[in-house]
C-alpha cells in the first residue's frame, strides 16, 4: 500500500479513538482510556484529526491509481456507521421531550457537518484550481460538489422528516434548513453548468468561479434567514446534548466522514480519468518538416 | 471605465425597444401575481413588496442575458478582450449599465405596484435607496453569470438556475426593506436590512470583478 | 512559435505547428478548410489559449504575457467583432476610446466607408463589414497583424485595397501573417509561406 496514506490513517485513527472509542469503552465499563485529557479537549482533538485526516486522504496524488484506500475507508465508514446506528436506534434511551423522533439526530447532525465539510473542500479546490491551474483540483472539486449535493439533499429530507412530527409541518423556515436548501440548489446549478459545457477548460474555470461565488453566499444566506425568521432550536452539538447521546452521534459522524471521503476519492478518480482522455496531448507528427521560414 | 460604460449605454439606447418589452413583461408578471392571491386588497398590500421584487428578479434575467446578446452576435466581446483593455473595466462597465437599467426598471415598476396593490409610500427617498441597493445585488453576480451562460446553448435555463439560489439573501433583504417602507416600520427594523444589502453588494461587486477575467478569457 | 497545439472540444484543431518569422516579413498561411489556420491565428493573437506548446509573438509569450501580445498585435478574424446596432463610426469609436486614439475618420476613409459612417452595421453587406473590420485593425496600429481570410467576401476593388493595405503595413515595418485561399495572389508579395493540413505544417518555403 502507498506509504503516503499512513499519516491520513493515523490522523483518522487518533480522531476516531478520542471521538468515540474512549466513550464506547466507558459505556461498556472500561474507564481511563482517555489519558486523563478533559473531554472537551478530547472532542476538539477528535474533530481536528478527523477533518485533517479526511483532507489528507483527498490530497494524496497517486491514490487515484488505486481504489484500495478508498475501499478500506468506505469499509471503516460502514462499520462505524453500523455501530453508531445500532446504538442510536436500540441502545440509547429515547429523549425526554422529543421521544423517539429525536433519534434521527444521530444521522442528521453528522450529515450536516459532513455536507458543510464537503462544500468547504469544494470551495478550497475551486480556489486552488484557479490559482494553481492543476487539473487534479478540478477533479476533486467535481467529486466533493457531487457528494456535498447528495448529503445536502439527504439533509433536507431528514430535516423534513424531523419537522413533521416535531412542528407539525414538513418544511420549516429554520435558518439552517433553508440555508441547506439554498446551498443544494446553488450547487445543483453548478453541476448543471458542468454538464452543459463541453470544453474542459471552460468547464473547470466556470464551475470553480461559480463554486467560489456560491460558497461565499452561505454565511450571508444563513444570517439573512436567521434575521428573517428567528424562532428555533439551539444548534445541536455534542456539548448541548447530554452525554449518553454522544456515542451514537460521534460514531455516525466518523462513519459518514469516512464514507464521504471515500466517495469523494472515488468520484474524483472518475473525473480525473475522464479528464485524462479529454486533455490527452495531440498525436505526434510522423515526421518533423523542414526548416523555419 | 467611463469608455466601457459609455459603450454599454449606447448599446442599450439603440435597443431601447427591448427595455420596453422587459418592462411590459415585469408589469404583466405583477398583474399575474395578484391572481395568485385573489381580489383581497389587504392581502395584496401585504405581499406587494414580494411581488415587486419577484417581478424585478424575473425581468432581470431577461435584461442580463440580453446584455450579452450584442457581445456574442459577432463575438464582439472577444474583440474587446484582444484590445489592451483590462477585463475588469469591461465587467464594471457592463455591470454598471445593467444596474442602471434595473434601477430604471424598478422605478417604473413601482408605480405599477402602487396602482395594482394600493401599496404606496411617501418615503420615496428610502425606497429609491432600497431599489438602488437591491438591483445592484442583482446586477453584479447576474452580469458575471450572464457572461458564462451567454456562451452556452441553453442559456435561458442556466442563468436563473445559477442566479436565483445565490440571490436569496439579497431578495429577502430587499423584500423586507421595501415592505417595511410601504407598510410602516414601527420597530425600526429597516437599518439592518439595508446594511445586509450593502454588505452583499460590497462583497459581490468586488469578488465578481476579480473573477470576470477568468470567465471570459479563453 | 513552436509545437503549438489547441483542442476544440475533443478534437485537435492544431496538432503540432512550429515556425519562426522575422519581424517585418509577410507570411502566407495556406491550407484547406478546417486545416487549423484560424485556430493558429486565434492562439497567436491570444483569443484562445494554447493547450500545449509555447508561442511567442514579438518576444512575448501568448499564454502568459497576453497583455503585451495584445498591445502589439491585431487580428482580423472570421467574426467581425462589430456591434450590429451601432453605426460604423460608433463601432470604431468604441475601439478608439479604449486605445486612446482618434483616427476613426482617417481609417474609415482608408477602407472607403466614409459615406456610410453613420449607418448602423446591421444594414451593411458582408463585404462592407469586412472593410469595417479592416478599419478596426488599422486603428490598432499593430506591429504584428494576423489577417484571417482578408479577401473573403470582398469585391475586386476590395482585393486591391487589401493588397495596398498589406504593402502599407509592411512599409511601416509591421509583420503580417495572412491566412488565405487566394494563394496565387498572396504568393506575389509574401516573403514566405507555410501550408497547414490537419493542424500540422505540411509544406514550407
Amino acid at each position: 500500500m502507498n506509504k503516503r496514506v499512513v499519516p491520513g490513517i493515523v490522523l483518522l485513527a487518533v480522531g476516531a479513538y478520542f471521538g468515540f472509542v474512549v466513550t464506547l469503552a466507558a459505556f461498556s465499563g472500561v474507564n481511563g482510556l482517555g489519558f486523563g485529557i478533559p473531554t472537551g479537549i478530547q472532542a476538539a482533538i477528535a474533530a481536528l484529526c478527523a477533518v485533517f485526516g479526511a483532507i489528507w486522504f483527498l490530497t494524496i496524488d497517486d491514490v487515484g491509481d488505486s481504489t484500495k484506500p478508498a475501499a478500506w475507508l468506505a469499509g471503516a465508514g460502514i462499520v462505524c456507521f453500523s455501530i453508531g446506528s445500532y446504538i442510536g436506534l436500540f441502545v440509547a434511551p429515547p429523549e425526554e421531550y422529543m421521544g423517539e423522533v429525536q433519534r434521527i439526530m444521530y444521522v442528521h447532525v453528522p450529515s450536516a457537518w459532513c455536507a458543510l465539510l464537503a462544500m468547504t473542500i469544494a470551495f478550497a479546490c475551486a480556489i486552488l484550481f484557479l490559482f494553481r491551474n492543476d487539473w487534479k483540483w478540478d477533479a476533486r472539486m467535481e467529486g466533493s460538489i457531487e457528494v456535498g449535493v447528495v448529503l445536502a439533499f439527504l439533509l433536507c429530507c431528514q430535516g423534513a422528516i424531523w419537522a413533521k412530527p416535531t412542528w407539525g409541518v414538513w418544511w420549516d423556515w429554520d435558518p439552517r434548513l433553508t440555508t441547506t436548501a439554498v446551498l443544494l440548489f446553488a450547487f445543483l446549478g453548478i453541476l448543471a453548468l458542468r454538464r452543459f459545457v463541453d470544453d474542459p477548460v471552460k468547464r473547470g474555470i466556470w464551475s470553480a468561479v461559480a463554486t467560489i461565488i456560491a460558497y461565499i453566499d452561505v454565511p450571508i444566506v444563513y444570517f439573512s434567514v436567521r434575521w428573517w425568521n428567528s424562532l428555533h432550536q439551539q444548534q445541536s452539538s455534542p456539548g448541548t446534548v447530554s452525554k449518553q447521546f454522544w456515542l451514537p452521534l460521534r460514531a455516525n459522524a466518523f462513519g459518514i466522514l469516512f464514507l464521504m471521503t471515500a466517495f469523494i476519492m472515488l468520484r474524483a478518480r472518475i473525473s480525473a480519468l475522464r479528464l485524462k482522455t479529454e486533455l490527452a496531448p495531440p498525436p505526434l507528427a510522423e515526421a518533423q518538416l523542414g526548416e523555419a521560414v | 471605465m467611463i469608455d466601457a460604460l459609455r459603450k454599454e449605454l449606447l448599446l442599450q439606447w439603440r435597443t431601447r425597444a427591448q427595455f420596453m418589452a422587459v418592462f411590459v413583461f415585469g408589469a404583466s408578471a405583477l398583474l399575474l401575481f395578484s391572481f395568485a392571491v385573489g381580489p383581497n386588497a389587504e392581502m395584496l398590500r401585504q405581499f406587494s413588496a414580494g411581488f415587486l421584487w419577484l417581478g424585478l428578479l424575473l425581468s432581470s434575467t431577461l435584461t442580463l442575458s440580453e446584455s450579452f446578446h450584442a457581445e456574442m452576435e459577432n463575438r464582439a466581446l472577444e474583440g474587446l478582450m484582444l484590445l489592451p483593455v483590462s477585463p475588469r473595466v469591461i465587467y464594471y462597465g457592463k455591470a454598471l449599465a445593467n444596474w442602471l437599467q434595473l434601477v430604471l426598471l424598478g422605478c417604473v415598476l413601482f408605480p405599477v405596484m402602487v396602482v395594482l396593490y394600493d401599496a404606496g409610500t411617501t418615503d420615496l427617498l428610502r425606497l429609491f435607496a432600497v431599489i438602488l441597493l437591491g438591483t445592484a445585488a442583482l446586477s453584479a453576480p447576474g452580469t458575471l453569470y450572464a457572461a458564462m451562460t451567454a456562451q452556452v446553448k441553453s442559456k435561458q435555463t442556466l442563468l436563473p438556475l445559477l442566479l436565483f439560489p445565490l440571490i436569496v439573501p439579497a431578495l429577502l433583504a430587499s423584500v423586507k426593506a421595501t415592505s417595511l417602507i410601504v407598510l410602516g416600520d414601527p420597530m425600526q427594523q429597516l437599518r439592518p436590512w439595508i446594511t445586509l444589502l450593502a454588505a452583499f453588494d460590497a462583497i459581490y461587486w468586488s469578488v465578481c470583478g476579480l473573477l470576470f477575467g477568468r470567465v471570459v478569457e479563453e | 512559435m513552436e509545437k503549438l497545439a489547441r483542442r476544440y472540444g475533443r478534437r485537435w484543431a492544431l496538432a503540432d505547428v512550429t515556425f519562426q518569422l522575422a519581424a517585418g516579413r509577410v507570411l502566407m498561411v495556406a491550407g484547406r478548410n478546417g486545416s487549423g489556420k484560424s485556430t493558429l491565428f486565434r492562439v497567436l493573437s491570444t483569443a484562445i489559449r494554447p493547450d500545449h506548446g509555447v508561442g511567442k509573438v514579438g518576444g512575448y509569450d501568448v499564454a502568459h504575457e497576453r497583455e503585451d501580445v495584445r498591445r502589439i498585435s491585431a487580428l482580423l478574424a472570421h467574426q467581425s467583432y462589430l456591434y450590429e446596432s451601432l453605426t460604423a463610426k460608433e463601432n470604431l469609436n468604441v475601439v478608439a476610446r479604449f486605445l486612446g486614439s482618434d483616427d476613426e475618420r482617417e481609417v474609415l476613409d482608408r477602407v472607403g466607408l466614409l459615406q456610410r459612417a453613420d449607418d448602423p452595421v446591421s444594414t451593411f453587406s458582408a463585404g462592407m463589414r469586412k472593410r469595417l473590420s479592416f478599419a478596426r485593425v488599422l486603428l490598432q496600429k499593430p506591429e504584428i497583424v494576423f489577417l484571417d481570410e482578408p479577401y473573403g467576401q470582398l469585391d475586386p476593388d476590395g482585393f486591391r485595397l487589401v493588397d495596398a493595405v498589406v504593402q502599407e503595413l509592411k512599409s511601416r515595418g509591421a509583420t503580417v501573417l495572412i491566412a488565405t485561399h487566394q494563394v496565387e495572389r498572396v504568393r506575389g508579395y509574401a516573403d514566405g509561406s507555410i501550408t497547414l493540413e490537419g493542424g500540422r505544417v505540411v509544406a514550407r518555403d
